[in-house]
């Protein structure tokens, strides 16, 4: 009997489970869907699971349409991403080591200074952000969409929390060959903290790709918009293209669904880590 | 004088060329725009970051005597009253459930977090384009019609507010994973043992041992959940912007904090000056928001 009960028990689980992945992936199936649909396909009256054949051709369509710059928008957020990416790497785990590592006076009171960041998040700072940018004469250029996020506390508060619990016997191995602490950090400690920077790395990446607010305020130019600010303007403009629209959305997030999927062990990691850290 | 401010094997040096570029650029892009925008926050700047008009203290009481600005804090605590709760429930359902599964528990596990890597934009143009268009063919109409119910204008309907609906479920699609991901690490840390006495003292699994070993060992993961989707929902920008503005603009209902602040700041007013008193007040409030949560539930820990 109790059996019984734990083994039904179970398999409503598991059914469940399915129904809700089903409903999860939903999403995903519509931008492919209606993707490689037809115009006419899309608003027809009866709706159909799959689309009465594949549009193809929509792909060229989507890169040859002069309104919708999608080439563009990709090139910028593949750089935004990976010079964000990089750039929060070194400047992150340096800090992180140096806090965590080189006996400093003061390195407390800089670690407080850096951790009071966090109490202010960065959307509310958008404004004043925004303020000190524009009058650099920053906006609507690479510089004004990378360099301003590129000092990311969470980052280096990560990278000090792993730098504490490092192996010291590694770096007192490196120190009796000689080296000092820069080449200590280069040839001992980063070959050997790779799963740290996969995780940051890839959560940084995620976060670059995916941003919104930041780039809609500084990228104003046609010339300076990411692809998340394209599939807006294209999303709440009154005119829209269907099948185009969301065949740029699917586009849109192919990179970041590779990255996903090659990386997300370290991005479990890394979300594990926030997570105990706060 | 130069070896002491070196330090004892240059570590002083050592120590700033480390963490010194990553300071400075923090200070210049956070430090600095907050100061300034404390500074213009007292001056009437209109569309000009170096004003010359000192106001005193106006900037913050038309902000505090605004309507539109007390809504907006209003429709941030109505917005959290929906979200908080279903992600917590979602995301700890989640994470039972796919903890317990021995069948594609990996697959289970990914398809529940693959919207992490999903953008609110994608999101909200495939809840506004797609599920919940207004129109016959988007697809919760469709299959309402099957039943034969009238269509709905989603997006656009206030009486009754049908938009909260689409709102918060595009945020519980895109952020339930990543919670499931900390309640799965919250669990997996939790003893095996705890279960095994309990099982000896008689509970039965499922909601007993749920009730008193599962949830409370869960205690602080579920703090670091709650705080992080309050402060997050206090932030919710991107979804509101793209699922509710039009060609028209933004309908003047359903504005949280930054959307409001958006539009004074940036919009056709630019006007900085009171944008940067609304910053500020934001700033506050989630300051003393997160100390008084620290504290009560800090305290409710000693007490434990």
């Amino acid at each position: 009997m109790e059996n019984a009960l734990v083994r039904a028990g179970r398999a409503l689980r598991l059914v469940l489970l399915i129904a809700l992945a089903l409903l999860f992936l939903i999403p995903f199936y519509l931008l492919v869907r209606n993707g490689l649909a037809t115009e006419a396909d899309i608003t027809a009256p009866d709706w159909t699971f799959f689309p009465r054949a594949l549009q193809w051709g929509n792909i060229a369509e989507l890169f040859a349409d002069p309104n919708l710059p999608m080439a563009r928008a990709l090139l910028n957020s593949t750089v935004i991403a990976v010079a964000t990416t990089l750039g929060t790497l070194l400047l992150a785990s340096l800090a992180g080591y140096g806090l965590a590592r080189i006996p400093y006076r003061h390195a407390n009171a800089v670690f407080y200074a850096i951790l009071g960041t966090l109490m202010v998040p960065a959307a509310v700072t958008f404004v004043p952000s925004f303020v000190l940018v524009s009058s650099l004469g920053w906006i609507s250029t690479l510089r004004g969409l990378i360099i301003p996020t590129l000092f990311s506390a969470f980052a280096c508060f990560i990278f000090r929390q792993y730098f504490l619990g490092f192996p010291r016997e590694l770096e007192d191995a490196a120190r009796v060959d000689g080296l000092g602490y820069w080449r200590t950090y280069w040839r001992v400690v980063v070959p050997n903290s790779r799963p740290v920077f996969a995780a940051v790395g890839t959560i940084v990446f995620i976060g670059a790709w995916n941003a919104f607010l930041w780039p809609l305020v500084i990228g104003q130019d046609r010339e300076a918009w990411t692809v998340q600010v394209a599939l807006s303007t294209f999303t709440t403009a009154q005119n829209v293209n269907l099948h185009e629209l969301f065949l740029a959305a699917a586009v849109s997030i192919l990179p970041l669904i590779l990255v996903f999927f090659l990386l997300q062990r370290y991005i479990v990691a890394g979300v594990e880590r926030t997570g105990i850290d706060d | 004088m130069i070896r002491s401010l070196l330090g004892p094997q240059n570590r002083n040096l050592w120590f700033w060329v480390f963490v010194g570029p990553f300071a400075v650029g923090l200070a210049l892009f956070t430090y600095v725009p907050l100061l300034w925008s404390v500074w213009l926050s007292f001056f009437d700047a209109h569309n000009t970051v170096t004003p010359t008009t000192f106001v005193g203290l106006d900037n913050y009481v038309s902000m505090l005597g605004d309507d539109a600005f007390l809504s907006s804090l209003g429709t941030f605590l109505l917005f959290s009253a929906f979200i908080v709760p279903a992600t917590y429930a979602l995301s700890l359902g989640l994470a039972l459930m796919v903890n317990r599964v021995r069948i594609a528990q990996a697959f289970f596990r990914s398809v529940f977090f693959l919207p992490t890597a999903c953008s609110y934009v994608v999101a909200s143009l495939v809840w506004k384009l797609s599920i919940f268009n207004g129109v016959r063919f988007g697809l919760v109409n469709t299959v309402l019609g099957w039943f034969g119910a009238d269509q709905t204008a989603w997006l656009s309907t206030t009486d009754p507010p049908w938009y909260w609906l689409v709102i918060v479920t595009v945020r519980l699609w895109l952020q339930a994973g990543f919670y499931m991901i900390l309640f799965l690490a919250g669990l997996q840390r939790i003893s095996p043992r705890l279960y095994e006495a309990a099982a000896v003292d008689g509970a039965k699994p499922g909601w007993q041992t749920f009730r008193h070993i599962t949830f409370p060992q869960l205690r602080a993961t579920s703090v670091a959940v709650v705080l992080l989707l309050v402060i997050n929902a206090f932030q919710a920008f991107d979804e509101f912007y793209n699922l509710l503005s039009d060609a028209r603009g933004y309908p003047p209902y359903a504005r949280p904090p930054l959307v409001y602040l958006y539009y004074i700041a940036l919009g056709s007013e630019q006007n900085l000056g009171l944008g940067s008193a609304g910053a500020v007040i934001l700033a506050l409030i989630i300051a003393v928001a997160t100390i008084v949560q620290a504290r009560w539930f800090g305290l409710g820990r000693k007490e434990d």
